[in-house]
C-alpha cells in the first residue's frame, strides 16, 4: 500500500497527459469527421479522390508510424512541431479518417427518399442536413464513434515514442526502476476506469437517442 | 390550372415520357394509370419537380414554371410519396410543422394550431405526439397527407397511394382524396390500382410502356 501511494502521484500526471491527448483529439477531429465525411457523399470528384488518398493514407499505416513521421519527418520539410503538438496533430489526423468514413457510412444510409421529402416541401439544403439528416446520422453512427472513442483511450499510449510523458510511460518507467509489476498493474486498472467512463457516457448517449426508431 | 405541354422525358436514351400533353382543372382529381414501368411515376416525379424533364413546358395557371427549380412559395406542388417517408426522427407534429415554420415562416404557434386542425381532420389528433414509428401503415399515409397539406399546396400528388393497403384503409384514403376535392384541392393520383382509379377520377390519363 505504501508502495502504491508513492508511485501514484507520477501515474496521475501521466493519466493527465492521456486524457489530453484523448479529449482534445475528440473535440476536433469528430467535427472534422463530419465535414470530411459530407465530402466524401459529393459528386465533386477531385475532393472524393482527394479525401480517399487521405483516408487510405491514415488507415493503411501505423499511427506509431505517423507520429515518428510528423516529429521527425516534417521538420526536414521545414515544419516543426513541439511534442505534444505533434502528437495531437498526428492523432487528430490519424482519428479524423476512421469518423469521416464513419460518417460517410452514416450519411449513405439515410435513404434518398428523405431528401427527396425534404425538397417537395421546400426546405433548403442546409435545413434538410440539420433538422433531418444529422439527427438520424448521430443516432446510426454513435456505436461505431463509441467503439473509436475507446481505442482512443487506448491509442493515446502511442505518445512515448516521441518523448511524451503518458499513463502507461509512467508506468514503464515505475516497473524498470523498482523491478516490479506492480505500477503495470495499475496502470490497467486505470485505464479500465477511462474506459468504463466512456462506456457509461456513450451508453447515456445511445439511451437518449433511443425515443424513436 | 395545371397545363403540359408536350412533356417528354428520356432515360440513358430510351424515352420513358413522350410528348405528354394534359390538363389539370382546379379542384379535380386527375389519376394516371398504366402497367409497371409505363413512367407513371415519372411523370410523377417531373411534376413535382423531383426529376427534370427533357422537352416541353409546365404551365400554372398559364404561367409556365419549371418544378425542377420552384421554390415559389405562389406554386406549391405538395407530394405524397408511395412510402411515405416521414421524418422518423420527429413526432407526428414536428413532420408537419416542419416546413411551414422553417419556409413559410409561420410562428411557431400557429403552425401547431394548423397542424392540430388538420390531424384533427384526419383522425390523427391523438396521435400527435408520437413518433413515425408508433404509426400504422394508413396512420403514417394519413399523416404525409396533412404534412403536405400544411404547406398550402395548389396541387397534392399521390404516388400509388393504396399499394400497401389493405380494402378497408384503401377505402378511407378514398373518401379522404374525394373528401380533399371537395374542399376544392387539385389532385393528381398515379396509381395501378383501376378501380380505385375510376372511383375517385374526374379525368385519367392511360400511359402505356414504350418500347
Amino acid at each position: 500500500m505504501h508502495y502504491v501511494s508513492q508511485i501514484l502521484p507520477s501515474l496521475i500526471s501521466g493519466t493527465g497527459m492521456t486524457l489530453s491527448i484523448f479529449f482534445w483529439t475528440i473535440i476536433i477531429a469528430i467535427p472534422l469527421g463530419i465535414l470530411v465525411g459530407l465530402g466524401m457523399t459529393t459528386n465533386f470528384k477531385p475532393l472524393t479522390w482527394l479525401i480517399n488518398i487521405y483516408v487510405w493514407l491514415m488507415r493503411g499505416t501505423p499511427l506509431l508510424l505517423q507520429l515518428i513521421f510528423v516529429f521527425y519527418g516534417l521538420p526536414i520539410i521545414g515544419v516543426v512541431f513541439q511534442r505534444y503538438d505533434a502528437a495531437l496533430f498526428a492523432f487528430i489526423l490519424n482519428y479524423t479518417a476512421y469518423f469521416a468514413e464513419i460518417f460517410r457510412g452514416g450519411l449513405q444510409a439515410i435513404p434518398e427518399g428523405q431528401y427527396e421529402s425534404a425538397r417537395v416541401l421546400r426546405l433548403t439544403n442546409w435545413q434538410t442536413l440539420r433538422k433531418i439528416v444529422i439527427p438520424q446520422v448521430v443516432k446510426i453512427v454513435l456505436p461505431s464513434i463509441g467503439n473509436e472513442v475507446i481505442n482512443l483511450v487506448k491509442d493515446s499510449s502511442l505518445v512515448y515514442v516521441i518523448g511524451l510523458g503518458d499513463l502507461l510511460r509512467a508506468g514503464n518507467v515505475a516497473m524498470a526502476r523498482d523491478v516490479t509489476l506492480i505500477p503495470m498493474l495499475l496502470v490497467g486498472v486505470i485505464y479500465l476506469l477511462l474506459t468504463a467512463v466512456c462506456t457509461l457516457v456513450l451508453k447515456r448517449m445511445e439511451k437518449h437517442y433511443s425515443y424513436w426508431r | 390550372m395545371l397545363e403540359l405541354k408536350g412533356i417528354t422525358k428520356k432515360f440513358g436514351g430510351k424515352t420513358i415520357l413522350d410528348n405528354i400533353d394534359l390538363t389539370v382543372e382546379d379542384g379535380k382529381i386527375l389519376t394516371i394509370v398504366g402497367p409497371s414501368g409505363a413512367g407513371k411515376t415519372t411523370l410523377l416525379r417531373c411534376i413535382s419537380g423531383l426529376a427534370s424533364v427533357d422537352a416541353g413546358q409546365f404551365l400554372l395557371d398559364g404561367k409556365a414554371f419549371d418544378p425542377a427549380t420552384n421554390r415559389d412559395n405562389a406554386a406549391v406542388i405538395g407530394v405524397v410519396f408511395q412510402d411515405y417517408q416521414l421524418f422518423p426522427n420527429l413526432t407526428v407534429r414536428q413532420n408537419v410543422t416542419l416546413a411551414p415554420t422553417m419556409v413559410l415562416k409561420q410562428a411557431k404557434q400557429d403552425a401547431n394550431e394548423e397542424a392540430d386542425r388538420l390531424l384533427t381532420q384526419l383522425n390523427l389528433r391523438d396521435k400527435a405526439d408520437l413518433f413515425p414509428y408508433e404509426l400504422s401503415g394508413g396512420q403514417k399515409q394519413r399523416v404525409a397527407i396533412v404534412r403536405a397539406l400544411a404547406m398550402h399546396p395548389k396541387l397534392l400528388c399521390y404516388d400509388e397511394p393504396t399499394s400497401a393497403l389493405d380494402p378497408d384503409l384503401r377505402r378511407e384514403v378514398q373518401q379522404i382524396i374525394v373528401k380533399l376535392r371537395d374542399e376544392g384541392i387539385t389532385q393528381i393520383v398515379v396509381t395501378h390500382d383501376i378501380p380505385f382509379a375510376e372511383a375517385i377520377a374526374d379525368q385519367m390519363l392511360r400511359v402505356e410502356p414504350k418500347d
